[in-house]
């Protein structure tokens, strides 16, 4: 199957690349072959429908996101300049109509992009060769279509997608499973290894003592009452043993999926685990691109001609609004912060310990380590790790960050507080999972009745309950049985439940 | 190459299309929901439709921000802000969002058909009406310079000089002569055509309130529709009368504000008239549609139902009357119309208390299949 559409860039712009290429390796980048294709908004527009991939399988979201970005695009509203994906080799593609200044600031932006891809702890365990991997998704998704229609086939897809992101993001970076590589697929059922003789309640003895040592009676009376115990264990069953945070895997372990149900929910998990170190990274991922691309284009990038342009959109990617925080913006300048911090010695412990202002102020040892520092921190921060270390209360000071919160009288979002603490504290649970709720599978035999049963780990935020039910009707579509989450609904410990026709919410203490 | 992303795309509309049916009685009822967007299309908001998921309502829920600002001070309204609206989840479209689509009027009909199950209409006198149309499919020896059709016109030189001998091979110059000439030319084509008129009368008197336009507006646009669909040529007239009436165009006739009394006859004859010189009602399928609060000037309802079975009645397709509920109008004159409904049945009575009566309303007038 052909995986490069082929396009490859004009001569001048290629003369760039290979020009921008030699200087992030100079600068100490380490990267895949990355491979650039040329190609028009259309196109562009179809490659980040598909998240970059030319393969997908057939499935409308595509075409609404491919919609939402033509629309955009033609109304002037926003334009995308360029897409990378996490490959070996990378593949970047750029849009033709960017004129010459902007296509070299992209073209460093994408080795910077590129760099994290390779070095990133996080996309360490990603599948490198995921064009192939996708494509085979899309032939395999393709085929069920064909042979059980396409309505059954996306409806089904509907209902995966629905509880895409109930997966452990750490899961790949641990091995709490049996098996091999925990995402491929540890899906056979597990074997036990069974309780042996030596907890049989047997004493080891010679032959002639057997009989005193391990008396046959009490033996048989032990034996019976292990059984007893075992049967009352499996009465009372409960599994998984501890809170399973995987749901998908969850599911494709126990619920009863057709053959090809189950290849579409394993290839659904899949992906989601790909794409999740993305999302575990995206103000790192975005500041190293965005330094990167600066620091080449400031010291040899441009020409006198191209400056105004570059300085403009250079800006323009960077402004921040005060609904929300500009991951490219806080990332290049935590970087940028990381880097004078470590070259002036603004770390440590007498850094810690110093409550001189003004001493702070001036402070420099001329360490001269922070590009060294920087290169560490990519390597093995993620978004959650790297402010959690690094935000510090000047820089939130400088940056003039505050933190929003909802205030139910009047629907607003409204300025709550400029602590640093508190600020600190909100980004980092909007940064942790995604800022989406999480989920663990407590039961998968609830009541005995085989129904399944989720808790969602409630961090005073309520879910939205309409929203909520809906993912219940698709999760009960997956196990097939009764479905239930326990959550908090106004302040109150609550239980929410769809058996297949009727959605119900009860307090948890009636339960 | 069809690729994979214009598949999707088409599933995606065709979704969204579902969804338009599956609201289309709200869309009926709330004739502003709808935009109109050039000749033939109409953009109509459909709520966003997303893969639901598990998320934080916006109770309890906040982000960081930077800027400018007091404590206490307003970011954003609720309903724009969702929970996960922080610099790294970026900005996800909410359950709130609307998405405009985009649909031709002929779509819409359909669906309206579909949903109102709408008989098609089987026009009168089909064979009797017809029009010549001008296709140029054939070829004549004269016509203007600007039709002439050099190819024929060549080959019929070539061959003469052939003929006449005067070809020659290592010469072979050709000269087509006024003989030589080939033009294009017409042919005129029958071709069976109906053709629809709609009148629509409306009491602008006094106690017709902007609410009770607001129906007559909504309603007619559907009636339109759903009619252009059924006709090639259609063609629209507007009568408004208080104690006189008049033809008017479109726009005013939605929003003229007259004022004073009430005299139905005066529309009648108005509308008599115009069937009369403009459309013979042998060629035409007329469709009248009054739309009036009830209220009538008490002596003159004699004279108006005798012009209305006489003179207007009979040309008629059909003939709607849609009362619509006013605070002022006693709402009489649907009861005088009612004596005659058993004996025409191309009179079609229907009450409109209010804005979602309408979709009930048009599923009475166009029910019929005329």
């Amino acid at each position: 199957m052909a995986i490069s559409i082929n396009r490859p860039l004009p001569g001048h712009i290629a003369a760039i690349q290979r020009d921008m290429e030699q200087r992030a390796r100079s600068e100490g980048l380490d990267f895949f072959e990355t491979i650039f294709e040329y190609v028009d908004y259309e196109e562009l527009s179809m490659f980040a429908a598909y998240t970059g991939f030319p393969i997908r399988y057939p499935h409308w979201r595509f075409g609404a996101q491919y919609h939402e970005l033509m629309k955009g695009y033609s109304y002037g509203l926003q334009k995308i300049y360029e897409m990378v994906i996490n490959t070996d080799p990378c593949y970047a593609y750029l849009l033709n109509t960017n004129d010459v200044g902007d296509q070299k600031l992209v073209i460093a932006h994408v080795y910077g992009h590129c760099d994290f891809f390779k070095n990133n702890a996080w996309f360490a365990p990603t599948n490198r060769r995921m064009l192939d991997q996708m494509a085979n998704h899309a032939s395999r998704i393709s085929r069920y279509i064909d042979r059980h229609g396409h309505e059954v086939v996306e409806e089904f897809i509907d209902a995966c997608l629905s509880i895409e992101d109930l997966i452990d993001p750490h899961l790949p970076h641990v091995r709490r499973h049996d098996g091999p590589g925990p995402v491929e697929s540890s899906l056979g059922p597990k074997t036990n290894p069974s309780d042996n003789d030596c907890q049989s309640g047997r004493f080891p003895s010679k032959g002639y003592m057997e009989q005193f040592i391990n008396p046959p009676a009490v033996l048989q009376k032990q034996a019976a009452e292990k059984q007893k115990v075992q049967q009352d264990r499996d009465a009372a069953r409960s599994f998984p043993v501890r809170p399973e945070r995987d749901v998908l895997l969850f599911l494709l372990q126990h619920a009863s999926l057709k053959p090809w149900q189950h290849d579409v929910l394993s290839i659904i998990r899949d992906e989601a685990y790909y794409f999740a170190p993305q999302g575990q990274t995206k103000i790192m991922n975005e500041g190293w691109a965005s330094y990167w691309h600066s620091t080449i284009m400031t010291t040899y990038g441009l020409n006198d001609s191209e400056i105004v342009d570059y300085a403009d959109h250079h800006s323009g990617t960077m402004a921040m609004s005060p609904q929300r925080l500009n991951p490219y913006k806080i990332g290049i300048e935590l970087f940028r912060d990381i880097e004078e911090r470590w070259n002036k010695g603004q770390f440590g412990p007498e850094w810690e310990s110093c409550d001189d202002m003004r001493a702070k102020e001036h402070w420099n040892r001329k360490t001269g380590l922070g590009r060294e520092k920087i290169f560490e921190v990519r390597k093995i921060h993620n978004d959650v790790t790297f402010i959690d270390t690094f935000l510090t209360p000047e820089f939130c000071q400088k940056h003039k960050m505050f933190m929003f919160a909802y205030n139910e009288a009047n629907d607003h979002y409204e300025i709550a507080s400029r602590e640093f603490y508190k600020v600190k504290q909100q980004l980092l649970e909007s940064l942790t999972n995604h800022g989406r709720p999480v989920m663990r599978v407590v039961d998968g035999n609830y009541k005995n009745r085989g129904e399944l049963f989720l808790a969602h780990q409630f961090q005073g935020m309520p879910l939205k309950l309409a929203e909520a039910r809906d993912t219940l009707t698709s999760l009960c579509k997956l196990w097939g049985r009764p479905v239930h989450v326990e959550t908090n609904y106004e302040d109150k410990p609550t239980i929410l439940s769809f058996d297949g026709k009727n959605h119900e919410l009860k307090s948890a203490a009636a339960a | 190459m069809a690729r994979n992303i214009d598949k999707d795309l088409s599933r995606f509309r065709n979704i969204v299309r579902g969804k338009v049916r599956e609201g289309l009685r709200k869309y009926v009822n709330h004739g502003e929901m709808l935009g109109r967007k050039g000749k033939n299309v109409v953009s109509i908001p459909v709520p966003n439709i997303d893969i639901p998921r598990f998320r934080h309502g916006p109770k309890g829920s906040g982000g960081v921000g930077s800027g400018e600002g007091e404590e206490g001070q307003s970011v954003g309204k609720g309903g724009q802000q969702q929970g996960d609206s922080t610099g790294a989840a970026g900005s996800e479209p909410g359950g709130g969002h609307y998405r405009e689509v985009e649909v031709t009027l002929e779509e819409l009909a359909e669906m309206l058909g579909e949903e109102l199950q709408l008989p098609n209409i089987e026009p009168k006198g089909t064979d009797s009406v017809q029009s010549a149309k001008d296709k140029y499919s054939t070829i004549s020896q004269n016509g203007p310079e600007s039709l002439r059709h050099f190819k024929r016109t060549y080959k019929r030189a070539l061959k003469r000089s052939i003929a006449s001998n005067e070809y020659r091979p290592d010469n072979p110059i050709i000269i087509p002569g006024r003989q030589d000439f080939q033009y294009r030319s017409w042919k005129s084509v029958p071709m069976p055509q109906s053709n629809a008129v709609l009148i629509y009368i409306m009491d602008v008197s006094g106690s017709m309130m902007d609410e009770q336009k607001e129906i007559v507006r909504t309603e007619a646009f559907w009636i339109d529709t759903w009619l252009r669909n059924q006709y090639d040529g259609v063609e629209t007239r507007y009568i408004v009368h208080d104690a006189a009436a008049k033809v008017v165009d479109e726009e005013t006739f939605f929003h003229t504000r007259e004022s004073g009394g009430t005299k139905i006859s005066s529309a009648y004859k108005v509308c008599r008239d115009l069937i009369q010189r403009d459309f013979p009602p042998s060629e035409w399928n007329i469709y009248c549609f009054q739309f009036s609060d009830g209220d009538n000037w008490g002596e003159d309802n004699g004279e108006c139902l005798k012009l209305l079975v006489d003179d207007i009645m009979v040309h008629c397709n059909l003939y709607c009357y849609g009362q619509v509920e006013s605070p002022y109008g006693s709402g009489d004159f649907i009861r005088e119309l009612r004596k005659l409904t058993d004996e025409h049945e191309n009179l079609i009575l229907s009450e409109i208390p209010n804005k979602d009566a309408i979709y009930e309303s048009i599923r009475t007038f166009l029910g019929k299949g005329k």
